[in-house]
């Protein structure tokens, strides 16, 4: 449901400050922060890094901070090279990979929060929970009727290279949350990371379950509610394009009734 | 509170299996529209600013009578199903569906009383 105004315990107040250090070149974050546990509402700390000591890419920052300022700071992170998709948040109005985004790609102050329109968990940590489970429901997996060949299911060069663009996607969210549709109707509409996957396997030369795939996703609300806003393909930090696998979908729905 | 599993929720009712040929209808009104309003324009720009009778004249002629004929009643399917899109966008429940027979029985009410003055014109 659309909403204009956050709820009264999620707007945002301003935090703490914590001390500038000495240097020339000192840059400002500005940080979510909320904590389950005191009851209080959201706010925003500031802290300050010497850029000269901090690595180039936004959760370099975020875990110079954590290790030598705040150690309460929480966000998720792991590969560290954008392979795991973990440590998604909206760095200055853009959700993407704090690891893959460079610092020097920010105009004036740092702006961290977590991903848009999502349950909080802690600070940087949206509730992916929905998410993952419409993931689930696509069925992101081989589906076959065929008995399995001896040696392997055998896909031609060309079959193969429809996949590209799409397998690359590592879930991270950014699209999903970038996408007006999704937040009005999250829960209902699968939203962009959802039918990437889909088309994904929709495609795959190899896959026996291509009508019951499809059957899944006529609805208005499920696959419908793309309106062609393009927030996704701007916003994913692997340059993918899920718009484009949601309009081969519906593509794919005309064909089988035109 | 419901005890629910995500995949669960994830679910919901399942697939409503339509929606495609809403989608179809809507691309084809498009482009239909895309060819009429222009046309229809071009019409409507010629009798703009005649006396009342020249322009009586000009809707009373076959060509000019069928096209608005069309622009009036495509142009409010789509109308109505574009507003469709939006409400269920934007609101839920009763108020959903109430807003959605509305804009039905409005744009309905705009074909009916729109083909009724071109007939009279017409004829």
């Amino acid at each position: 449901m659309v909403q204009f105004t956050l709820p009264k315990n999620s707007k945002i107040r301003t935090g703490k400050t914590w001390p500038r250090p000495e240097g020339k070149n000192v840059r400002k974050f500005q940080i979510y922060r909320w904590n389950p546990d005191d009851g209080k509402n959201p706010q925003v700390d500031t802290y300050f890094l010497d850029m000269d000591k901090c690595g180039p890419m936004v959760l370099d920052a975020l875990i110079k901070i954590k290790n030598e300022i705040d150690p309460t700071l929480t966000f998720r992170r792991s590969c560290r090279e954008g392979i795991c998709g973990s440590c998604a948040m909206n760095i200055d109005g853009i959700n993407t990979l704090a690891c893959i985004y460079g610092l020097d790609e920010v105009k004036g102050d740092v702006k961290i929060y977590p991903l848009p329109h999502m349950p909080v968990v802690k600070d940087l940590i949206p509730d992916l929970t929905h998410f993952y489970a419409q993931h689930a429901s696509i069925m992101p997996w081989l589906e076959t009727k065929t008995n399995t060949p001896q040696k392997e299911w055998r896909q031609s060069i060309e079959d193969r290279k429809k996949l590209d663009g799409l397998y690359e996607c590592v879930m991270c969210a950014s699209c999903s949350t970038s996408c007006p549709s999704y937040w009005w109707n999250g829960d209902k509409y699968l939203g962009p990371a959802a039918l990437l996957h889909a088309y994904r396997w929709i495609i795959d030369s190899r896959d026996e379950a291509t009508g019951e795939r499809l059957d899944n996703l006529e609805d208005p609300f499920k696959l419908y509610r793309c309106h062609t806003i393009m927030n996704c393909a701007k916003t994913c930090p692997k340059g993918l394009n899920p718009a484009k696998a949601i309009s081969e979908i519906k593509k794919m729905m005309v064909d089988r009734v035109v | 509170m419901r005890y629910l599993t995500a995949r669960k929720r994830a679910e919901g009712k399942g697939a409503a299996h339509t929606g495609t040929e809403h989608h179809w209808h809507m691309t084809v009104t498009a482009v239909a529209l895309a060819f009429l309003v222009p046309t229809w324009l071009y019409v409507f720009g010629h009798a703009l600013g005649q006396p009342y009778e020249a322009v009586r004249a000009t809707f009373a002629r076959p060509f000019p009578a069928i096209l608005t004929a069309l622009i009036l009643i495509v142009g409010m399917r789509h109308f109505a199903m574009g507003a469709q899109m939006m409400i269920e966008d934007y609101a839920r429940g009763t108020a959903r569906k109430m807003a959605v027979i509305f804009v039905y029985s409005l744009s309905a009410v705009v074909v009916a009383t729109g083909l009724f003055a071109l007939i009279k014109i017409a004829l």
